[in-house]
């Protein structure tokens, strides 16, 4: 009787649900096996992680863990980014983008006046968040190089600032990539189709 | 207006779409309620994941894919980075798997060197031959697998040289080590043969103290602390996996920075 809806473009992807529940999964076991692997030498001596928090259980577990996730993330990413552009997804919904449009929908936001009625759509606030992100998983990997073969890659470490420095910015990276994530699932939690969204595409 | 008299059954048809959503509603709810429970017992028992014997398994598998992944990317004419002496940390800080007091002491009179294995040279060695031999010094970056690091200056004998001289089947596949203090490691036969893995007599141009691996350390700048074994006493070249104290526990075999 009625029409089918088969014609209906999706607002994400298969392509895009896949990697990002992928890079969830990946994240996951890559920031909690390295809180594990921070607490052997806190680059902060203030600063340890509960071990309720981590996984692996010892440092040893804990870096199997983590050498093993990074293949996960970064295999992910790669692919993520390389359909975002091939497809034109990522000109599609992360541009225009202007300092102008970010400071009037951060305020529009924090005044509670930004809707979320069209899901195929981000705001300002969102590309420039997601946008972030992506810069960020490209340092966190890059630095994560570095701390795991200063020596094969020379011209990394160097941009890096050297061995140790490596670690500070991989710190950084991570507290920030988790930072992301405590936002992201709040949003989610206000605007929880966007979560219906990112399971069944529509 | 006149419209709706022509489509009259589509909207009886999303009213009643509508209803059945709503009926659905609450078991989806529900649902949802269980996978964030789900979600929330994967994280309090996460670390007992990896108790589990197939989990395990598995990271074996992918820690030995690294090794052959490290094997790739290690680059034998690479050089790790070397420092001016300014820059050596004091105090260079001491490392093992046991306190400073149960730091092994050797008697350097008694004190032999064997080689076993694929070797077809001489095979035993005291230390005055191994300070007869050409010796070499570097300032090196000594990364530990916890993540600290410090930098150090070793001098002794280019470990290629002594394993020439000793005879050794470089076409084999491992060195293993076998020390005083009970330690073991191995290591692939690429890095035995690069030029900076060094067989060291001294620290920061004095003996070798018993704290750093009295009367040899084997300083590998392209390896982690746990891959440089102190106080050695037995060399074999082997093509069988060797394993070591460490690598046996789950630290990755290959152990390259």
């Amino acid at each position: 009787m009625h029409t089918e809806r088969k014609t209906e473009y999706p607002i994400q992807p298969l392509w895009l649900r896949v990697t990002h529940w992928i890079n969830a999964i990946a994240v996951l076991i890559m920031v909690t096996s390295g809180w594990q692997i921070y607490n052997a030498s806190p680059i902060f001596r203030a600063l340890t992680f509960p071990s309720a928090l981590t996984l692996g259980g010892w440092l040893g577990g804990a870096i199997q863990w983590h050498f093993a996730a990074m293949w996960l993330l970064g295999a992910n990413f790669i692919f993520y980014l390389a359909m975002n552009v091939t497809t034109g997804r990522f000109r599609k919904r992360m541009f225009p983008l202007s300092v102008g449009a970010v400071f009037r929908d951060a305020h529009a936001a924090l005044r509670g006046k930004l809707g979320h009625a069209d899901l195929t759509r981000y705001n300002a606030v969102q590309k420039l968040a997601y946008l972030a992100v992506i810069v960020d998983l490209v340092v966190v990997i890059l630095s994560g190089l570095v701390v795991w073969k200063s020596v094969q890659f020379p011209m990394l470490r160097a941009a890096m600032g050297g061995y140790d420095n490596a670690r500070v910015v991989h710190f950084f990276c991570m507290s920030f990539l988790v930072a992301f994530v405590a936002l992201h699932v709040a949003m989610v939690a206000l605007v929880p189709r966007s979560l219906v969204v990112m399971i069944r595409g529509r | 207006m006149s419209l709706k008299l022509f489509k009259p059954r589509p909207d009886a048809e999303l009213i009643i779409k509508d209803a059945a959503k709503e009926l659905r509603a609450p078991a989806r709810r529900l649902f949802g309620k269980r996978i964030l429970s789900l979600g929330g017992l994967v994280m309090l028992s996460g670390c007992n994941i990896s108790d589990d014997k197939s989990v395990n398994t598995m990271l074996r598998k992918i820690s030995s894919f690294n090794d052959d992944a490290q094997a790739l990317l290690f680059d034998p004419n690479r050089l790790a980075p070397t420092y001016p002496e300014s820059m050596i940390t004091r105090p260079f800080p001491f490392n093992a798997f046991y306190d400073i007091d149960e730091v092994p002491e050797v008697d350097p009179s008694a004190y032999k060197l064997t080689i076993g294995g694929l070797a077809t040279g001489k095979r035993i060695w005291t230390l005055d031959e191994l300070h007869a031999m050409p010796q070499e010094s570097q300032v090196t970056r000594h990364i530990c697998i916890e993540g600290w690091s410090a930098i150090g200056k070793w001098g002794g004998v280019r470990f290629a040289d002594f394993l020439a001289r000793a005879g050794a089947d470089t076409t084999a596949k491992y060195i293993a080590f076998h020390c005083a203090d009970n330690y073991s490691t191995s290591i692939d036969m690429p890095t035995a043969l690069h030029v900076q893995t060094l067989l060291t007599l001294t620290y920061d141009g004095q003996t070798l103290p018993a704290k750093y691996g009295f009367p040899m350390k084997l300083r590998i700048p392209t390896k982690l602390g746990y891959k440089n074994p102190k106080h050695i006493v037995a060399i074999t070249v082997t093509n069988e996996y060797p394993g070591g104290y460490w690598e046996n526990q789950g630290y990755n075999w290959f152990g390259g920075s």
